[in-house]
């Protein structure tokens, strides 16, 4: 069991801001358990909402009902001109489990020191994911809870307070079928969304940012998750040198002791904190690209119930329905682009926001870092 | 011959085979082999020297006989098994014997004749200090095609007498440089003194320089090498024994040098190189010495074990190095992609700031790729200097147990040759008689031989142990030091680049 203090979940909330202000609804994941594969997260929810049942409440949900609950409002026609928070990634414990791996098969050739050490370092490296994992999940569900219209959905309080085990609403086979079809006509849209002919100038604005932005920060992330590993191997390789040279000195009994070089915990804060950053962002844009779709399908849809209503007055047949079709769609398409529109530009100012305190954050790790390590004398002499 | 060791002046002196490079091969002390008469010559000269006091040297007249037994031991058949270059000792162009030593009296060299006693140059060079600084530069690419070569700079600068002038430079290649160190191993190896090992040599990185590819790895590569051969020469210069060699004095004052062409891997002298090679691993592991000094076996348990550590060491430093300069890179490209972010971000303020985390992050990577350097030629060929280093002293630990089993196998021979001595004596062969005392007579002067021999070598090997390992001590201790200073400067200069940023950061709203 590993639980999170205050403390450090306050560090952890940089990504997303203004989350967790209205007091009528707040949840958060005091708990999680790891289980081999496994993660069951502990959703605790406190409300004053009438719509509960109970002020204050805890359920376990592993990370497929969290699946769920996104692609159920994805789903959901009405929240069509609404951005969805994006759904938490998979938790990845891949990495550190080979790297463990590897460390035991390696375990002959090292000195007990070095082995402790890379020990340590990969227990913190696990634990990094975990909170990462954590972390991730309850920025979700707090999008969710601090949406005006999607903290009331029916299937988040259920979500919320269900008590049983929530696998049988799950995505079955067929389903997750329908779920791959859905992304394949997704990638269509691509080319619908750019071949449109934008009749308003703030959404051709943002379709151009957000297309360009994407490709942009998808870059940044995979480019800031190579530095982040080439940290680590420097830390790495920092340990056995350190140890290494001890042993050397020792055998020399010239008193020297070569402590922590240093690099280890750079890699671990700083460099994910900017890694994290981006990458939740570029998930978010992909998110604000989805309402962008929508709303290009539903113009579409709009431009082709046109187009059958001049049909069915020419042939003179089935104009009334042409006409109501014409209506529903042009509706639809107004409520999407009116709500989109206010989407968009929050969205605009919560990014801007969690850039600014995310890269703020950022440098103030790396200076107290710095000079942290300034400061604590690698060398220890005794003779 | 014996007489003429006798007369003073001590320039004569037979001991130091260094002072006595022209001695080395003279008829004098080669007749003295079979005799102890050579010892009466060494006690006049040493009456005649200063005080013996000197901490590194055992005071006993026995050490001033060690000078004779050195020079003889040359001439002994040991000497074929080593890295010989045939008679290249004798190639130094001063040569021929005694008279020659006329015209070098009238030369600063004088000072170190005048002192016969391997104490006092000692005592003389600790009070000049040290003070013999080299450097190696310029790098210049001579000829063309697979004919070329590369030229380097060697200049010295020093106040020691030893030298001819101050201040003064030579053109040397890389195979002099393997000249010099062969001919310095033929002549002390086998005694028991620790020769630096010269840079190793490099096809794939000559061939690259000798085509002419004018690029960074090739010229990483001259760098690389460049820096090994100043080492290498300020390591040489550093023993007090191979300081004042002919062969090093002139590498470094002579003009022009005769080719070294059995520095050559394909040469003969080459292909016999290896041979012995081989032919030394195998004797190593048949022969099993009683070791009766627990001081060698301790310290030779020590040198494998730092051996181990430091290629260790070694490949745990070249993977930094590695990684090091993959961040640098990945730095860069990240860099870039935030410029490039910045520019798509249509908020201004942060559009700024993240231009500027470009910026800082481009600078980071100009410092982690100084750092990469420093790590590299700091630590990681310093380490690999050793890890060479460390072969020549486990040589040297080798020799002294030839050195011991030649003794033994002359002591042994003599044993069977008494034996049948003592059986001759009962038939009635008088001639043959006389000729197995005659050989007795000879082997036990080999067996005395062989004795003295293993006992130089075992002293002349727990002075350069001692020696060896302060250095090393020193060495290390001064180049983690200024590593770690780099490290510290370079923690400072992230300092500084992050507080420049987090205005920039801040200032967005």
């Amino acid at each position: 069991m590993t639980s999170l203090d205050d403390n450090s979940k306050e560090k952890l909330r940089s990504v997303s801001v203004d989350l967790n202000n209205d007091a009528s609804l707040v949840i958060d994941i005091p708990d999680a358990l790891c289980e081999r594969d496994m993660v069951k997260f502990t959703v605790h929810t406190k409300t004053t909402l009438s719509s509960f049942q109970k002020p204050d409440f805890s359920v376990p949900r592993q990370h497929e009902d969290f699946i769920w609950l996104h692609d159920t409002l994805v789903e959901t026609e009405e929240y069509a001109g609404l951005i969805i928070p994006p759904a938490p990634p998979k938790p990845d414990f891949e990495s550190p489990r080979e790297k463990m791996h590897k460390l035991g098969e390696g375990e002959a050739s090292m000195t007990k020191e070095e082995y402790a050490k890379m020990k340590q370092e990969l227990e913190a490296e696990y634990l990094a994911v975990f909170k990462k994992t954590v972390q991730v999940h309850e920025v979700f569900l707090q999008r969710l809870s601090s949406h005006p219209v999607l903290s009331k959905d029916r299937n988040f309080q259920i979500f919320l307070e269900y008590d049983q085990d929530l696998s049988v609403r799950r995505k079955n086979a067929k389903e997750m079928f329908g779920g791959f079809f859905k992304n394949m006509v997704k990638s269509a849209d691509e080319v619908l969304i750019s071949g449109i002919k934008e009749v308003d100038d703030f959404f051709e604005q943002e379709k151009t940012f957000l297309l360009d932005y994407f490709s942009k920060i998808k870059d940044s992330t995979a480019k800031a998750e190579k530095m982040t590993r080439s940290h680590k191997n420097i830390a790495d390789d920092y340990i056995h040198i350190s140890a290494t040279l001890n042993a050397i000195c020792a055998e020399d009994s010239v008193g020297v002791e070569i402590r922590g070089l240093l690099e280890g915990r750079v890699a671990s804060d700083q460099e994910l904190k900017l890694t994290e950053l981006l990458r939740y962002y570029m998930r978010d844009i992909q998110a604000a690209k989805d309402l962008l779709y929508r709303r290009a399908r539903a113009l579409a849809n709009y431009e082709n119930s046109n187009k059958a209503l001049d049909k069915a007055r020419l042939k003179s047949r089935d104009i009334p329905q042409a006409e109501e079709h014409q209506q529903q769609c042009l509706q639809k398409f107004d409520r999407l682009s009116e709500s989109a529109k206010k989407e968009l530009t929050s969205f605009k100012g919560r990014r801007v926001m969690a850039f600014k305190k995310n890269l703020v954050e950022m440098a103030e790790l790396e200076i107290k870092h710095a000079k942290v390590s300034l400061t604590a004398h690698p060398i220890k002499h005794t003779v | 011959m014996t007489d003429t060791a006798r007369e003073p002046p001590p320039l004569h002196t037979d001991f130091h085979e260094v002072e006595d490079g022209e001695d080395l091969f003279p008829e004098s002390p080669a007749a003295q082999q079979p005799q102890p008469a050579s010892l009466p010559a060494l006690d006049i000269s040493t009456n005649s020297n200063g005080p013996k006091q000197d901490s590194l040297m055992d005071d006993d007249p026995e050490d001033l006989f060690a000078g004779a037994t050195e020079e003889v031991s040359l001439d002994s058949p040991e000497r074929d098994v080593l890295l010989s270059d045939g008679p290249s000792p004798a190639i130094t162009p001063i040569t021929p014997p005694t008279s020659v030593i006329a015209p070098r009296i009238g030369h600063a060299h004088d000072d170190m004749f005048t002192h016969s006693s391997f104490d006092e140059i000692e005592e003389e060079e600790g009070g000049d200090s040290f003070d013999v600084h080299i450097s190696v530069s310029d790098p210049e690419k001579v000829g063309d095609g697979m004919n070329a070569y590369m030229a380097y700079k060697v200049s010295t600068k020093t106040s020691l007498s030893v030298f001819k002038q101050r201040d003064f430079s030579v053109k040397r290649r890389f195979s002099d440089f393997l000249g010099l160190h062969s001919k310095l191993a033929s002549k002390y190896l086998h005694i028991g003194y620790i020769v630096p090992p010269a840079p190793e040599k490099s096809i794939v990185g000559m061939t690259k320089v000798k085509v002419g590819k004018e690029d960074q790895s090739s010229n990483e590569f001259v760098e690389k090498r460049r820096s090994a051969l100043e080492r290498y020469l300020m390591r040489t210069v550093k023993h007090p024994i191979l300081l004042k060699d002919p062969d090093v004095l002139q590498f470094l004052e002579n003009s022009e040098l005769p080719r070294a062409v059995n520095t050559q891997a394909l040469s003969s002298a080459g292909i016999l190189r290896m041979v012995n090679k081989a032919a030394d691993a195998v004797n190593k592991m048949t022969i099993k010495m009683n070791e009766s000094d627990a001081w060698f076996e301790e310290k030779q348990q020590h040198f494998e074990n730092l051996d181990v550590q430091l290629r260790k060491l070694h490949a745990s430093v070249e993977s930094l190095v590695c990684h090091r300069k993959e961040l640098s890179v990945n730095t860069a490209q990240f860099a870039k992609s935030a410029a490039m972010l910045g520019n798509s971000e249509d908020h201004t303020a942060l559009s700024r700031a993240l231009s500027q985390l470009a910026e800082v992050e481009e600078k980071i990577d100009q410092l982690h790729q100084d750092q990469a350097n420093a790590d590299f030629y700091l630590f990681s060929e310093l380490l690999g200097d050793y890890v060479r280093l460390i072969t020549a002293v486990k040589g040297v630990f080798d020799h002294r147990i030839k050195t011991w089993q030649k003794w033994q196998d002359s002591q042994v021979l003599l044993l069977k040759k008494r034996e049948a001595e003592a059986k001759l004596q009962f038939t009635n062969k008088p001639d043959k008689l006389q000729q197995a005392k005659d050989e007795i007579k000879e082997l036990e002067g080999k067996v005395q031989q062989g004795e003295r021999d293993f006992e130089q070598i075992s002293k002349i090997i727990r002075k350069e142990v001692g020696r060896f390992e302060k250095e090393r001590v020193k060495d290390f201790k001064t180049i983690i030091v200024k590593y770690l200073e780099s490290l510290v400067q370079t923690q400072q200069q992230l300092i500084k680049y992050w507080e420049a940023f987090l205005p920039e950061a801040k200032a967005i709203s």
